[in-house]
């Protein structure tokens, strides 16, 4: 288990100022007011927190530090920990009503749109899922059983690779015969997913965590979109 | 007064009942009627065919049991197939009209836990976006992913209490050409599999009283917005979800209980993707070698993609590592439609599935060597050019 380094030293060259505006963007986040309503320090959450057993994680540290306003502890919670959580929500028996979770998922937000270099870290390998769930509207494909991709889960992927096509096709439901989607998607619903993206600022997003990533989704958006008739949509 | 006059209350005479009047939650469902007489959205109904089971807090919940739009769960068609295939063989033997729609994302959510890659009115307008593609079609939403179900609850609830996200999402509906639509009711499949399970029951032609199972609930379930996961007061005295052991004790299955039920499946999002080392570990120390130490049962039985794929593929290192594996995993829709004379492997799929499930298949008296041979047939005349998919017709021929 690596221990979490909560010495005030790790991130001294990021000035206070810039730890006090991020947290700022986190509690105008309008979740917020639902999410913290105080800590009793029971340590409820932290007993039925997964990532507790096996990180140096605490969901009631994260709410102690964001009670307390600690801009410092909470930038440096915002630069490791929040990566730990598993977000199962366990933690949500607070006896005060509080979410660690949701604040977590904030916190993560605000990291990934203000391109933390934790964050990049974070997501790093995790760009094929990213590029996946981002252009073809499902997070995962049957094409991703690759035994590279999944050498832990033992020889059994290897045959489900070898068999994909055939056994994708002995598959009774008629939309699940597909291999790169988990099921069969009309043009016309991953068009409307792509101008979702356009519309909400997530394609932003991508470009400040993975600008190579960003590119790659823009060339093939463009094209699909140009296909389907929007000729004026552009990313910048 | 003599002592006799005293009321005891013994702990086994208890049971609970919830009073939805005492509720600590307000009911969003009213919320959601009195925005729609305000104009800001539409409230779809739930379809006259429907069942009411309890919630959490007292209140009762509309399942329907058909016209239902299957927002599928790109977990388990991908990985899993058999768990989505068997949820629509269900339907398909009950004669229930029901719509597997092509006009429909996945909820995006595993990533937005995962990665964080996305925003608050992206989530929404993917949500809404599939909501509107279902009422476009006359049928309801059915949801077959927790994760999708917990986080379209939490997006239905931000929308009734957040008015500038509701006036962006409508704005990009708008733009979409498609309404600003929220279900009555947020259905998971596994209320529906719970709601039918009488009928299930009646048609069960498996024995499977000699079957002992333990169950894990998902966390997305029962903990994410929890007023609206089902109780029922007989089973576990309402301090947990009945959702899967109701539907188990009623084909006959011995539930048995294990001190970590409340623990997650070790999924973690990111985790199962990127840093498996911790789901891993999680799933085989915190779950597995506890169910099979305090239950020793033959299947472990869950309802949610992310669970089914952790438990299930954790046991591969876990085995390697020298730890107590080897339990099958499975979701409801498969040992519900396993106890209706499902063939395991042309609709359950089980091949999909990593941990061994033969011994368990064996004790309740099927052939799996014969059984994978029908299938290795469909498969051959597949390779052959003599079909080009495996039918429905054929899967149960």
């Amino acid at each position: 288990m690596m221990a979490l380094d909560l010495s005030q030293n790790k991130h001294s060259d990021v000035s206070m100022d810039e730890k006090d505006r991020l947290f700022d963007e986190v509690k105008s986040d309008e979740r917020w007011e639902h999410v913290l309503y105080g800590c009793y320090e029971c340590g409820i959450c932290v007993a039925a927190c997964p990532s507790a057993r096996f990180y140096d994680f605490s969901p009631r540290l994260i709410a102690q530090a964001v009670a307390r306003e600690d801009t410092d502890l909470i930038y440096t919670l915002m630069s490791d920990s929040i990566w730990d959580c598993s977000q199962c929500f366990s933690c949500d028996r607070c006896p005060r009503q509080n979410s660690p979770g949701q604040i977590i998922t904030i916190m993560r937000e605000v990291a990934v749109k203000n391109g933390l270099g934790t964050a990049k870290e974070a997501l790093a390998g995790y760009g094929r899922i990213i590029y996946k769930i981002m252009l073809t509207g499902t997070q995962v494909s049957p094409d991703m059983l690759q035994p590279d991709a999944f050498p832990d889960w033992g020889t059994h992927v290897y045959e489900i690779a070898d068999n994909l096509d055939d056994w994708r096709r002995a598959l009774p439901p008629e939309t699940l015969h597909t291999t790169e989607t988990s099921w069969v998607i009309d043009d016309k619903t991953i068009i409307e997913l792509y101008l979702i993206w356009h519309m909400t600022g997530v394609m932003d997003l991508i470009a400040g965590v993975d600008e190579g990533l960003y590119d790659i989704i823009v060339d093939v958006m463009e094209e699909r979109l140009e296909e389907a008739g929007y000729d004026d949509v552009t990313f910048d | 007064m003599s002592f006799s006059d005293i009321p005891i209350l013994k702990a086994e005479d208890r049971k609970f009942k919830a009073d939805p009047t005492k509720a600590p939650k307000s009911d969003l469902r009213e919320e959601l009627f009195q925005l729609e007489k305000e104009g800001e959205l539409e409230v779809q109904r739930v379809p006259d065919n429907y069942m009411e089971l309890t919630t959490k807090y007292g209140r009762t919940k509309k399942i329907p049991l058909e016209k239902t739009w299957h927002h599928k769960s790109c977990g388990q068609c991908g990985h899993i197939p058999g768990y989505s295939a068997s949820i629509f063989w269900l339907n398909r033997q009950f004669g229930l009209d029901y719509h597997d729609p092509t006009d429909q994302t996945s909820c995006t959510a595993w990533n937005y836990y995962a990665s964080a890659t996305s925003n608050p009115e992206a989530q929404a307008a993917v949500a809404i976006r599939n909501f509107a593609a279902a009422d476009e079609v006359g049928y309801f939403p059915i949801i077959h992913c927790g994760t999708s179900f917990g986080h379209y609850k939490e997006v239905r609830h931000a929308l009734v209490h957040q008015p500038e996200l509701r006036r962006k999402v409508r704005k990009i509906m708008e733009k979409l050409g498609k309404k600003l639509i929220v279900p009555e009711e947020i259905v998971h499949y596994s209320e529906w599999v719970l709601a039918m399970k009488d009928k299930i029951a009646e048609r069960q032609t498996v024995d499977m009283s000699m079957i002992t199972a333990t169950v894990h609930p998902a966390c997305h379930y029962h903990k994410l917005v929890e007023e609206d996961a089902i109780y029922d007061s007989e089973i576990y005295g309402a301090q947990r979800t009945a959702i899967i052991t109701g539907t188990l004790q009623k084909l006959g299955i011995n539930v048995g209980d294990y001190s970590t039920w409340y623990d997650c499946c070790g999924f973690g999002f990111r985790h199962i993707l990127v840093s498996r080392d911790f789901s891993r570990s999680f799933s085989v120390q915190r779950k597995i070698e506890v169910m099979i130490e305090e239950v020793n049962p033959d299947v472990t039985v869950t309802h949610d993609t992310g669970c089914v794929t952790t438990l299930d593929q954790s046991q591969f290192a876990g085995k390697a590592h020298g730890k107590k594996v080897g339990l099958p995993v499975m979701s409801d829709s498969q040992i519900a439609a396993l106890a209706m004379g499902a063939h395991p492997y042309k609709v359950l799929q089980l091949h999909w599935h990593n941990t061994d499930n033969k011994a368990f298949l064996q004790k309740l008296g099927f052939d799996t060597d014969k059984l994978w041979a029908e299938f290795q047939a469909e498969i051959k005349e597949i390779k052959d050019g003599k079909k080009q998919y495996m039918s429905w017709e054929d899967a149960d021929r």
